[in-house]
Formats: C-alpha cells, structure tokens, sequence
C-alpha cells in the first residue's frame, strides 16, 4: 500500500517540469538560459525529464563574457554533443566591438554587467517572447519577491512593485506584441536542494565544484582564481590553496571557496554546516545594498 | 552517508504568514530561519549594518525579507516574500504576506498554495479585527491547517488565563468559518519560548512547540487522491526515428489516482480509452497521483489537446458553463458587472462575461453585503460567470486544482481576480 507522499525533491521537480510545460505551452519561442553552472545544468536536466521521449522543444542560450574557466566550456560542449539538443552561444565580445557594449574600467573591470545588454541583443535577434533562467528566490533578498512569470516590458525591465499576482497553479503568460517574459522554473530550491538533486538524480557537473588545487589571489576577502583577465595590484599574490567553486560564473567576479570536499556528499555536509551565502562570494553582489534588484530591472536576471 | 540520504527523504510543508509590523512576526520568521540555520552570517552582518544606519535597536529582521529598495525606504512590506528553510525532517516554504498594504490580495496570492497558516495574536490585544481576516481568508482559501500562535506571552507574565481567553474568543469566531484543524500555541517569538525549545515559564501548557507541530502536522491527505482528474497540458510527439508513432500526454495530475490499465473519459469529446503506459524520463510507473507530472498514452488513437482532461467513467467533474464563484479582486481598474474576461483553470482557457453578484463579503463582520455589489481592489464577493465553452470542474472545497481559477483583463492582460468554485 503506497502512503500517497512525494518528497520534497519529488514535489519541487514536479513543480517545475509543470512551469517547463507551461511555457512550452504558452509561449510561441521560448529559449533556455544556459551558464554552464550547476543550477543551468539541472535546468536543462528538467527540461528533457518534461518532454521526454520528445526532445526539448527550445533552444539554450549562453551569454559567453568571454571570461569563462574553460572547465565550464568544455563541459557544455559535451552536455550538447551527448544530448543532441541546440545550443546558441552570444558573445558579450561581439556587443563590445559593435559598440553596443563599452568595457568596464577601475580596480574591479567585470563583464558581468555587460551580459545584459548582450542578453537583450540575443533575444531581439532571435525574436523570443521567453527566456527560462535558473535563479532561485532563496539567491539574493531581490529575487525573494519574483514571480515564477515575471513580465517585462518592451525595454526588457522589471517592474517589482507592479507584478502579476501568481496563485495556484495557474500561470498567466499573455503579453503585448514586444513584450516577453523570464521565467523561473526553479524559484523554490534552495541551493541545499539543488545538490541533495544532483547527487538523487546522479546529474554530471563541471569539476570546478568539487575541491581541487588553484592559484588564487584573496581581494576584500573574495578569492578569485588566476586566469589572464584579472591583473594583480600592489601587495597582492597569487597563492596555491585548495578549494571549490560554489557558483560559476564570469572568472572575474565569481569567488571560490577554500574547501576540501570533493565529492557530492561532502559538499551537501559543507553546504549544510556553511554560514555564508552562496553568492556571498559574489563581487558583484557587493557593489550595494540593492545592486541585484538595481541590475533586474535593466534586464539582468 | 546515512545522513545525507535522510536529507533525500524530507517532506514539503508550504505555510503562510501574515500579520503587521508590530506583532513580532518577522521576530517569529528570524527565530525559525535562524534557529534552523536559513540566515547565513554575511546576511545577518548586513541587517545588523543596514539596522545600525537606521537607528534602530536590535536587528530589524523585515529588512531581511523587504527586499526591495522602496519596501526599505518606507518601512513597509509591499509584496508576497518567500522565504525557505529546513530541518533534517521537513523543508518549508514560508509565503510572508503583508499585513498593510493590499492586505487581502497578498494574503489570498500567499493562502493559495499553503498547507498551513502560521496567525499570530498579541496577547496583550487578544483576537482582533485583523486576526479574523486572516482566519476568513485561510478559511476561504481552504487551507488544511492553521497554527494561531499566541504571542507575547512574556508581556502577560505567562498567565495561562489570557491565553484560554483569546482561545475561546478565537474559537467562537471560528465557528462562522470553515475550519478542519485549528492549534493554538502560547508562545514568545523574542525569547523564544515554545518557539523550537519548550518554555520553561508556562509548564500550564503540554502542547507541542511551535517548530514541532510545523515538523510532525499531517500533511498527507491535503491532497485529493480520490477523483481522478487529470488536465492535458501539453502534447508530446517526438516524430523521431526511436519514437516514429509516439503521441503521449503531459500533464500533472490533479486529483486521484491513475494506473496503467485504467478506463479513462475524455472530456469534453467523451471518448473513452485505456491508460496504456504512464511514462516519465526515469521509465514507466505503475501508478501517478497529485501532485507527480507524468505523460500518459492510451491504447487507441483519439484526437486530444491542451485544455482537455482524462477521468474516470463513474467520477466526472461538473461539467457546466454558468459557473458560481466566490472571487477575490486584485486590480485597480473595478470589476464590470457584464464585462467580458479572460479565464484561466487548469490547462483550460476560455472567455466568460460576469453575469451577477450575488452579495459582497464583509471580511471583518462576516456580513454579507445585499444592497453593495460593487467590487474593486481586496473585495470578495460572490458572483455568477457564463463561459464561452463548458469547463470541467470540482467545487474549490473538493479539489482545489480543479476549483480555482485566475480573470485576466483583455486589454491589460493583467491578472485581476481569484475565484474559487462553489
């Protein structure tokens, strides 16, 4: 006799092959965003667990800063050749030398801001009325409040104060012509979740996460692994340590973790006993109180 | 390792909480992120910095979920916060609603996906008007559970006589409403008394903490696993080499159970057909029930879309285009008696015009309002649409995914009201 219960693991999956259903439903051309980081990747893993034995009825879409650990690359290249699945691939390089973008200058220069107007380009070219990104409400106090169907104008923004109610189960997706929506199938995870997933669903990650030997330079407390786009200053050194990424993203601004766990049970145990947020290695996140809400309502996810 | 497949094992219980500024729940939510370890350390460096720059004493732990800059700027929490955290036994999902601004249509958009409403009483003020709200409302929205948590109890020197009091005053007024399961908890979110650990100044109380009714409340039958209801959502045809012939449904199901084998109705065609195979990306299961996701096929070829729905041949659902509803706005722009909107319920859209109110609620009396029919912004009412095609549904009280739907406006395409099926 079945007792009728889903863990919660269960229930959160569900929840969101239902949002990957519903935009593939609702929407003439969706596009998945796709960053090559853990939360893209489970993303992705939905999405063929929702349309399965069909193949994903949209493409992906990576914003490429240029900036990338080529761990990461060399990863989503697999990913898509063992899948058969599409991937479109924009360049943040191609909006600089088109002038659209214009690379940031001082101590900290970051592409990171610069992915919007990237973004925007792509998904104008494109013509997309959905882009599914994997952000979480449990990432950064802004995003606390995002709905599952978040509705942005023909300007790409977000409007925090004017948002669409969302009750149940009942998602609505209707927009003017220009208009297009980001949408969160994952909003309720947790970043506990996301790994206690990953190791239930055995789902292959990029080796920067688990603990390996890196060159690093400790800047305000963010430690950011050596690569050719961060120049040291005065009294700064690049030192062996041992450690983990706990997000990725542009190597510029995504600081690792010293850690020695390099399995996936070891890092549910880190991520269990931790006392910092994920993104609090996050230079980006530090620039100000408000920077995550200030960069979504450009457009940024 | 053994720990580690505990975590894979938990339970989700979704709770809601409303109230305002003053009577200690955001102290309430803190205590229970920061006691189950949900407030990292960066994140409670930043609220004792940013609450230091305001002047404030202590740790403001709203400023922890008024995320946004105006929210902050004016004190004020403008939107539905979600909030989340764990113990080894449950992971919960906290919808914090405001008790301010556009408290009703916050608190509905936060009621509808709960398990639990998490009240909170000032001990000092007893059961107040905003306290029966969110009782009618919890009640409205069927919610299975509701904790009223008494709080405080340090202000009232732990006298288990204000406690009855403002339980026997809340179950009084309860009565009106529909409620299954109702505790109470005396309790002091400041000092934490019952909150995780049992308070050692109120031995008159044998109930359990706060954190262990949240732990151990029976959530397995909030679902219905009676009326098998499930509502096409999506067609998958593969059209590939592997799967040439393949035509599955997807969907999640809504109430019930089905297994391969079963006789099925179509609706609306009335087609009848087995369940051939029940398919999901890890293989066939043997059964599928709410809230899983699966895709169906069925031993013949019938033509069937979006917005249909599979059930049993001795359990329909209502079939029907004049259709009652309690509803509650949630737009600016007032309700038009005899206008015209879009309908959204379950995988189903259609149009429908607004016939008749049938009376507005009154939340803080309970009075139905007769002579009043005009609803805007936070009203509940009573109403009456005509659907442009038949729906197929249950009333809200039996199956909240078949009993609720959301209006939208057809020039704004803004999302206007809630409605729940009588």
């Amino acid at each position: 006799m079945s007792s009728y219960n889903l863990t919660h693991l269960k229930q959160l999956e569900s929840e969101a092959i239902f949002i990957l259903r519903e935009v593939a439903a609702q929407f003439e051309k969706p596009v998945m965003l796709f960053s090559g980081g853990k939360d893209s990747i489970i993303m992705f893993h939905l999405a063929r667990k929702a349309f399965h034995p069909g193949k994903v009825p949209f493409p992906l879409m990576h914003v490429d800063t240029g900036h990338n650990f080529p761990e990461t690359i060399e990863f989503r290249d697999r990913l898509i050749e063992e899948t058969g699945e599409t991937l479109i691939v924009k360049y943040v390089q191609d909006s600089i030398d088109k002038g659209t973008a214009v690379e940031e200058t001082g101590p900290n220069p970051s592409r990171n801001g610069l992915q919007t107007i990237t973004l925007l380009e792509g998904l104008e070219e494109g013509k997309y009325d959905c882009a599914m990104g994997g952000a979480r409400r449990d990432e950064e106090k802004a995003r606390a409040k995002e709905r599952f169907f978040s509705h942005r104008d023909e300007f790409g923004q977000w409007d925090p104060k004017n948002q669409r109610p969302e009750l149940w189960n009942l998602f609505n997706g209707k927009k003017k012509m220009g208009e297009h929506f980001r949408i969160f199938p994952i909003s309720n995870w947790t970043e506990m979740d996301v790994w206690q997933y990953i190791l239930q669903e055995k789902i292959e990650l990029p080796s920067l996460y688990f603990s390996h030997k890196r060159e690093i330079v400790n800047r305000n407390g963010v430690l950011l692994g050596k690569c050719d786009y961060i120049q040291l200053k005065n009294n700064e050194n690049w030192e062996e340590r041992t450690i983990r990424c706990r997000t990725i993203g542009d190597m510029t601004c995504t600081g690792v973790a010293e850690s020695d766990a390099a399995t996936l049970e070891k890092i549910i145990e880190e991520v269990a006993s931790t006392r910092v947020t994920e993104r609090g290695g996050r230079a980006d996140d530090k620039k100000s109180e408000a920077a995550m809400e200030d960069r979504k309502k450009e457009g940024y996810f | 390792m053994s720990e580690t497949k505990g975590y894979l094992d938990m339970e989700l219980l979704r709770f809601t909480t409303a109230g305002s500024v003053d009577d200690g729940k955001s102290t309430l939510i803190g205590r229970l992120l920061y006691d189950s370890k949900a407030i990292f350390e960066d994140q409670m460096e930043l609220l004792e910095e940013t609450s230091k720059q305001r002047g404030e004493e202590g740790v403001n732990l709203a400023l922890l979920t008024d995320g946004l800059r105006s929210e902050r700027e004016q004190g004020i929490t403008i939107d539905v916060a979600y909030r989340y955290f764990a113990t080894p036994k449950r992971k919960f999902i906290i919808a914090d609603t405001p008790g301010h601004i556009q408290y009703t249509r916050n608190m509905v958009t936060g009621a509808s996906t709960a398990n639990l409403a998490l009240l909170l009483v000032d001990a000092r003020h007893g059961v107040i008007e905003q306290t029966k709200r969110h009782a009618f409302i919890a009640s409205l929205l069927q919610i299975p559970h509701i904790a009223v948590c008494v709080n405080k109890m340090d202000l009232v020197d732990y006298s288990q006589e204000a406690y009855k009091k403002i339980k026997a005053d809340f179950e009084d007024f309860a009565s009106k409403l529909e409620i299954k399961d109702v505790r109470f908890i005396p309790i002091s979110a400041l000092n934490g008394d019952n909150v995780v650990d049992r308070s050692v100044n109120m031995d008159w109380y044998d109930g359990s903490t706060l954190m262990h009714l949240l732990e151990n409340i029976h959530i397995g039958s909030d679902h219905n696993h009676v009326d098998c209801r499930f509502p096409v959502q999506y067609v998958v045809r593969p059209q590939s080499v592997e799967f040439p012939d393949y035509r599955g449904y997807a969907g999640r199901i809504e109430g019930g159970v089905f297994k391969p084998g079963d006789e099925v109705i179509v609706l609306p065609s009335g087609f009848t057909s087995k369940i051939k195979s029940i398919d999901t990306f890890d293989g066939e299961v043997e059964e599928a029930f709410s809230p899983m996701s699966v895709c169906m096929t069925l031993t013949n070829d019938i033509d069937i879309s979006r917005g249909d729905m599979l059930v049993r041949k001795n359990n329909k659902p209502t079939v029907e285009q004049n259709i009652d509803l309690m509803i509650c706005w949630m737009h600016e722009k007032k309700m038009m008696i005899g206008g015209k909107y879009t309908i959204r319920h379950t995988s189903q859209t259609a149009r429908c015009v607004i016939k008749e109110v049938n009376y507005k609620m009154d939340i803080n009396t309970l009075h139905r309002l007769e002579d009043d029919k005009e609803i805007s912004m936070n009203d509940i009412g009573r109403i009456t649409i005509r659907t442009t095609k038949p729906l197929f549904f249950d009333s809200y009280r039996r199956n909240r995914n078949t009993g609720s739907i959301i209006l939208v406006d057809e020039a704004t395409n803004e999302t206007v009201a809630a409605g729940m099926i009588i």
